[in-house]
Order: C-alpha cells, then structure tokens, then sequence
C-alpha cells in the first residue's frame, strides 16, 4: 500500500478529524499549517511522531494532525510526553498546549521537565487568553485586561516563560508569532531537532476572546532578534523585554537528557515494548534471600 | 497487664523456659542502628533452620522515639504478628512502658539495667546482661547490637558460620578490621547467650527444620517489588511517602541491574501521568504510593479509565484521614481506590495476604492491565510491607507473561467496539497507522465526539462490558477449612495470616476462613460460599469497608464485624479473643 508523503501524510483522513472546532480566524489554523510543514520538512512520518496534548482548544491538535496523538487532562501534556520518549526514544514526542495548560495548571510540570531535559518538544500555543472557557484572564495575559472574571481589570504580573526557561538553565528557549509561517517552521524544525527539552512559546490571536493582542498588535509589538541564541545573561536581558516582545531563539543549552540518563538505554536501544522480564536476574535475587 | 513483683530481682536466678515458639522484641530509638540486631538474628536464625517472622513498628521521626521489632522464632511455620511478648530486649529507657500492655509475667527482659525505667525494676523478670562492656571490650560501643545479635543467636544455640557469614556479606565493604570486630562483639554474645541457657536461665527449646535453611527470607516490599520485575515492569515513578517508598527504592537499587526506568517526580500528579505516558508507548508501568499520594492522583486515574490506558498503582495504606498517622498501618483506601475517579469505569483491586500473593500478583497485574487496559491496583499497608518471614523460594515457572500489544495496521481503531468490551491496543511506533487516546469521549479512532448514541456504546464499552469481562474471569477468594463450616471468618489483605492462625487456635470445624486478595470486582460465583453462613468480618479499619463491599456486589449478609483501628495491626490474641466472643 502507498502511504501519503510529505505534508499530504500528515492530513487525518478519520471520521472525526474533519469538523475542526475552532473559530474561524483563529491563530490554531495557522500554528497546524506550521506544525505540518516543520513534520514534513523534516522527513518524518505520522508513525514516528507523537503528539501529546492537555485540555483546551490549542489541545484538540491531536485530532486534526495524521500523527499518533493523545489528548489527555488540563496540565498534564509535559509529564505524559515525558513517559511516552522515555518509554521509546525512537519516537518524536511533542507536547502541546496552551498558556492556561502548560503555564498554569501544568506550571510545576514545566519547572521540572526543564530540571529533566527530556527529549521532547513543548509548543504552547500563547494567546494571552482563555479560550474554551471563554474569556477569562490566562497567566500571560496583560495588566489592566478587563476580562468576564477579572471585571476590574488583570492586577498579576503576567508569567514570562521565555525569562523563566532561561533562568532555569533550559535546553532550548524560542518564542515565535505564528503570523510569521516561514520563520515559525524553522523554529519548530530546529528546536524538534535539538536534543533535550526544547520550549516554544508560540504567540496567536485569539479572535473570539481577546481584542487587546491581535494579528496586528502582534505585528507593530514584536521584533525578531537576528544575532541569537545568546548566553545566559544576554538571553535573560532580552527575555525580560517586554515591549517589543523579541521573537526567536533565545538560548540553546546542550546537556544529556532524561533518556541518556536513565539506566535503561545503556546497553539496550531497544524501546520498551519490546523487552521481556529479566527472570534470570530475579532468580538470582531470589538465591540472594537464602542469605 | 503483668502480675505482681515476684520478688526475682537479682541476676541469673530467674529461670524462663520457652518451648516451640519465642516471641522476642527489639526496642530502642531510631537511629540506633536496631535493624542490625534484628537483620543478623532473622538471617542466622533462619540459616540454622528455624522458622522467622518479623515486623516492626516505628515513630515518624528520624532519631529518637520508640521504634520496635518483633521477631517470632519458631518450630513451624510463622507469619502472624502476636501481642505477646516472651524475651524483651531494651536499648533504651522507655521501651518497657512503651510496650507495657504486652509484657506479661513469663516475659523476661533481656538488657542493661540502666534500660529499664525504674518503676519496672523488680516487677519484671530481668536478666542483666552487660553488652555495653562485652562491647567495649571488643573495642567500642559501636559494637553493642553485634553483640546483642550474637547474644540471642546463643540462646538458639544457633549456627554461629550463619552470624559471621552474614556480617561478612554486610559489612565486607568496611574492611577487613570492622569485619573481624563485628564477628567478635558476635562472638562475645554468642557464648554469653549459650552459658545463659547452660546455667539454665533461659531455656529454650525450639526444634530445627532443615528445610528451612534453604527458604528465603523475603518482606512485603521486596515481594511487591521483585513481583512487579517479574511482570515486565520496567518503569517506575514515585514521589516519596511512607509507607510505599520502600517499593520505589527497590526498584531503583534495582534499575541499573534490570535495565529499567526509575524516576523520583515533582508530585504524585506527575507520576501517575508519566507512568500512563509510558504505558501508552508500550512501557510496563507502576507507581508506588500511599493514600495522600493516591488522593492526588484520582483525576489522572479517570483518565486511565476513559483513555483505556493501563496502569498498575502500588499503594501502602497508612491511617487517614490526611497525614494520619504516616509510619502506621490500617486497611481504610479500601473505599479510595474503589471510587476513585470521576465518572463510570472499571478498575481491578487486588490485595496480597502472603508474601506468595504479593509476588504473584504484583507479577500478574501487568498482564492484568495489559489485557483489560484498566487501572489495576495493588493494596498493601504498612503491616504488610513491612513484615517478613521465611518461605520457600517462589516458582518462576508459575509465571506467565502475557503481552496484548497488536500492530498498527492500515484501518486500526484504537477504540474499537468488540463483544467482550476490549479493543485491540496499539503502540505508537508499531505499525504504519497511528495510535490515537483520548481522554474525551470519542469514536472508535479515538477522536472526540459529542454524538449520543456513541456515547451510550462506549459508556456501556467501558463500565458494562469490560468490566463484566474482568468479573466473569476473577478467581474466587481462598477457603482454609470446611465449605460447610456454619462460621465464615472472612479477611482481606494483610490480615490473612493472623486471622488464619486465631482461626486455627480456635481449633472448630465449623469455623472456617474465607479469604480474599482478589478484591474487585467480585466474581458473581462468589456468592455460593455464603449462602447459610454466620459471616464475621475482621478488617484493619473503622467502618467495615468490605464488609460494605460485600453487601453491595454480592448482597451479603455480614453478622458480625471485627474491627481495629488504633494505626496498629492486629495480633492473633485480638482476633482469636473477638472470634470467640461471636462464635458460641
């Protein structure tokens, strides 16, 4: 049988995956279109990939990508992301979200999975808003926004996840605006293709929802810094720029990962569905209790 | 509890003889390195062939307090935890008060004067020993618990190779020096303990059994862990809480030998997410916690059961609510891991009595979550992690292991619908199609869906079908005795063996023991044992969880309820008194 190459290979061709549930307009359109095309250019295929997203409407990705997907809780895309690399290594393992999923509810998750550094990618689609939920102020959304829930207007500083990465020694910080399609699949392409824990927060309108940060307010706010990745002080400096926010990558950290580290791999590349129960060394454990 | 002064104060003179069985208890502080005495007795004990038991009791601190042991010596088999105490080995002052309601006047205290608080003196039976100079002729203090090792060996008349043997094997990393001083401070209370049963202070005479020589000693932990390896576990995530930690550093002593996957995560949340991450791309799982750890985990578990995702948790009970009593046993997450989770979806709970149990079905709930894709949990507590006693060395034939993983094929559905409720389960990797979970209500793709009629189908996929499927193939629970008893003393879990012995002290025909390790969902042929019975219940908690459990799967009738639930286990007194109080 001729399986589809290419971006073709990654459109779903289920039952379900034809009615896409977001607004018309809506920056997710886009960051699929660049999340195809970063998959396709880099010459992978549905099978290799693994797409682990949280809850919310950047989380449905899952399900409009030809690619192994698992759409699972609020939060918790970072920690099944991380098992599902470390169970097999040979997969290309993405987890996704929003800025509610992955800066709030799974805040914990990206401290330690920065601590971790295991080889996977986490695209948080950033429109400083709660989308499914309608409305109401997300942990990037700026001060003063009125919201339905914050009627007087955000007072929280808003997360900075880019100066947070940085600070936390990350392996790959980037930030993109998906408005920019060229620029936001190179970006995509390298930081899938880095080792270790690579961290994109991706800016997108959200038209229903937010009127403050636009297609164009991301245009005139926005600036592409052309010289990075930088060290860790000068990455910070640019990180904590809020007003133009800088676009690109920040800071490129190579350490060992999560699936180096553990014992498992040292002598077996095998992934691990393909192991059997070691019942020599448990006979020996059992002669270890005679004594 | 004990009788009056006996007037038996001066050294030597008492004379205690013990037949059979010796139920001795270690008392002292943590951090008192006790668990040496205790590992060095159990070993050369067993060695010389003689039946150990031991469990331990102990404060949520890390020095000070009162922790004990208790190791039972015996003729025959032991696996049971008795309130009675024959020989009382005091390291420190408040120890006797601490277990007074278990000293009785044939107890003898074996110790230092300065140990015993003074209001016992000349209440109690003491033999003084001075292993605090035994030690410090051989060199330092440090080698006191050598010495009182050696000292209870002695009175066993025990083989003395098994004592060096094992303080070369543990020690043998120190150096040559530290091993020869272990072995003599050993040796110095090995003929101390012998000349104490040639005077005829104490008297001892418990029979060999040759065959015990070549068992093994094996605890609640090590059986759940070295079960789990046996299933193909090979990944491991664990935040710390006692009384479950002991799985996880199991595994992780063990990871770089079996080549596995062992991870200390940021919360329990994480834990369970990145074992069902694992389970997904085709890993055997586990998590090993305790009911606080479990409570974070609930929302994680209702996706397990909606995304038919595997998963196999450890958990070891402890007394709630909240941080309860954390170094303590009770048997109440019974209701926990039953209703845990939001919505309808099946689960499979399972409860080890014997070390035999728990290495068998910690081994078994990876094919068990392999075949049904459901959470399967393993229920132990702190009495059952932290007992151990001699048996013989499991069959790894007996093993089966099981892998239900198909291949990806053009056309596959990760959800789709069958008969018996089970689809196919793929992972991610093998095949050309794609897998797809999905925590979402979806279609047979896996896709979400908001459609009724495949709501209603895969609601009934789930909590009817294939959880009809799980109950139809469940083994019945394990009968000791007559099925035409009047008496059915039913326990669950950890209180296997101390029920089973309180029911052979009873010594009736018409009481007999009913046990279950497999809790739910019950096998609806589990009902024919009860009919026409006198049911008791004996459980480790306060409101009779399966009690309630037996009244709603199966529409049990349970007469009487014998509960405990002051953070200890029972011992085979309580339940043998409590049974005679309901058995005419």
């Amino acid at each position: 049988m001729n399986l589809p190459t290419g971006r073709e290979a990654f459109e779903p061709k289920r039952p379900g995956s034809r009615d896409i549930a977001w607004c018309p307009g809506c920056g997710n359109f886009g960051i699929r279109n660049i999340l195809i095309s970063a998959l396709a250019e880099l010459g992978l295929r549905p099978s290799e990939v693994a797409i682990v997203s949280g809850i919310g409407q950047a989380a449905k990705m899952p399900h409009y990508i030809n690619a192994n997907g698992y759409h699972t809780l609020h939060g918790r895309a970072i920690p099944i992301a991380t098992g599902v690399k470390a169970a097999n290594p040979e997969l290309t393992v993405i987890a996704e979200g929003g800025d509610g999923d992955m800066y709030a509810e799974g805040g914990n998750h990206l401290l330690h999975a920065i601590r971790r550094n295991p080889d996977i990618t986490v695209l948080i689609h950033d429109n400083q808003i709660y989308g499914l939920t309608k409305g109401q102020a997300s942990p990037t959304t700026m001060v003063g926004m009125k919201t339905p829930t914050q009627p007087w207007g955000v007072f929280e500083e808003p997360f900075n996840p880019v100066a947070l990465a940085v600070a936390m020694n990350a392996s790959f910080v980037a930030r993109t605006f998906m408005g920019y399609f060229k620029e936001s699949v190179e970006i995509i392409k390298k930081a899938i293709r880095h080792r270790g824990l690579a961290i994109v927060d991706i800016l997108h309108p959200c038209v229903s929802f937010n009127r403050v940060n636009t297609y164009a307010w991301y245009r005139e706010h926005t600036y592409w810094i052309d010289d990075g990745p930088f060290d860790r002080e000068e990455a910070f400096r640019r990180a904590i720029e809020t007003d133009p926010l800088p676009l690109g990558i920040f800071y490129v950290n190579e350490r060992p990962t999560f699936e180096e580290s553990v014992p498992a791999y040292r002598t077996d590349k095998r992934p691990l569905w393909k192991r059997e129960p070691k019942l020599d060394l448990v006979e020996k454990f059992f002669e270890s209790k005679r004594l | 509890m004990w009788s009056q002064p006996k007037g038996r104060s001066r050294e030597w003179c008492c004379m205690a003889e013990f037949r059979g069985e010796v139920s001795i208890v270690l008392g002292g502080a943590a951090g008192q390195g006790i668990q040496t005495v205790e590992w060095i007795l159990t070993y050369a004990l067993k060695r010389s062939g003689y039946h150990v038991y031991a469990n331990k009791e102990y404060m949520s601190r890390v020095r000070g307090g009162i922790n004990t042991t208790e190791i039972r010596v015996s003729s025959r088999r032991v696996r049971a935890f008795v309130k009675r105490i024959d020989i009382l080995v005091p390291f420190k002052q408040g120890v006797l008060s601490w277990v007074e309601d278990r000293i009785s006047d044939t107890t003898v205290v074996l110790g230092e004067r300065e140990n015993v608080e003074e209001s016992f003196l000349g209440k109690v039976n003491l033999v003084e020993v001075p292993l605090t100079k035994l030690a410090l002729e051989t060199g330092s203090q440090l080698y006191l618990n050598t010495t009182a090792a050696g000292l209870i060996v002695g009175l066993f008349h025990g083989d003395f190779r098994a004592v060096e043997e094992y303080i070369r094997k543990r020690f043998g990393s120190k150096g040559e020096n530290v091993v020869n001083k272990n072995i003599e401070a050993a040796r110095k209370g090995y003929e101390l303990g012998v000349k104490l049963c040639e005077e005829g202070t104490i008297r001892v005479e418990v029979e060999r059994d040759k065959k015990v020589r070549e068992e093994i000693l094996l605890s609640g932990t090590e059986a759940v862990g070295i079960g789990a390896l046996t299933g193909g576990m090979n990944f491991l995530s664990f935040y710390p809480m006692s009384p479950s930690t002991g799985v996880s550093t199991f595994a992780a002593q063990h990871a770089e030998e079996f080549g596995i996957i062992v991870e200390q995560v940021e919360d329990e949340i994480s834990a369970i997410n990145m074992a069902l991450g694992a389970w997904f791309a085709g890993a055997r799982a586990m998590v090993s916690t305790s009911g606080g750890g479990f409570a974070l985990m609930s929302e994680v578990l209702s996706l397990a059961g909606m995304a038919e995702n595997p998963i196999v948790i450890h958990l070891a009970q402890r007394p709630g609510p909240a941080t309860g009593l954390p170094t303590r046993t009770m048997q109440g997450d019974l209701n926990l891991v039953l209703y845990a989770g939001h919505g309808d979806f099946p689960r499979i709970i399972l409860a080890p009595g014997s070390m035999e149990e728990a290495f068998y079905l910690s081994a078994e709930a990876f094919n068990l979550a392999d075949r049904y894709q459901v959470p399967v949990i393993i229920l132990t507590d702190q009495y059952f992690v932290d007992t151990y006693y001699n048996l013989p060395k499991p069959e790894l034939g007996k093993v089966r292991f099981e892998r239900h993983i198909v291949e990806a094929k053009p056309g596959y559905r990760r959800y789709e619908l069958t008969e018996d409720g089970i689809s196919p389960r793929a992972v991610p990797g093998y095949g050309e199609e794609v897998v797809i979970a999905n925590g979402n209500e979806h279609d047979e793709w896996g896709d979400i869906t908001e459609d009724a009629e495949l709501t209603r189908k895969m609601q009934e996929k789930r909590a009817k079908l294939k959880l009809e499927t799980i109950r139809k193939n469940a083994p019945l629970p394990r009968l000791f005795g007559s099925e035409k008893a009047k008496y059915f003393v039913i326990s669950w879990g950890s209180t296997l063996h101390v029920v089973e012995e309180a029911v052979e002290k009873l010594g009736r025909d018409d009481v007999a023991l009913l046990h279950f390790s497999w809790v739910y969902p019950l096998n609806p042929e589990t009902k024919r044992f009860f009919e026409g019975k006198t049911v008791i219940v004996v459980e480790n908690n306060i409101t009779g969880q399966f009690a309630y459990l037996l009244r709603k799967e199966l529409d049990v009738e349970v007469h009487h309820r014998v509960l405990k639930y002051d953070g200890r286990p029972f011992s085979v007194e309580e339940v043998f008194d409590a049974l005679k109080g309901v058995i005419e």
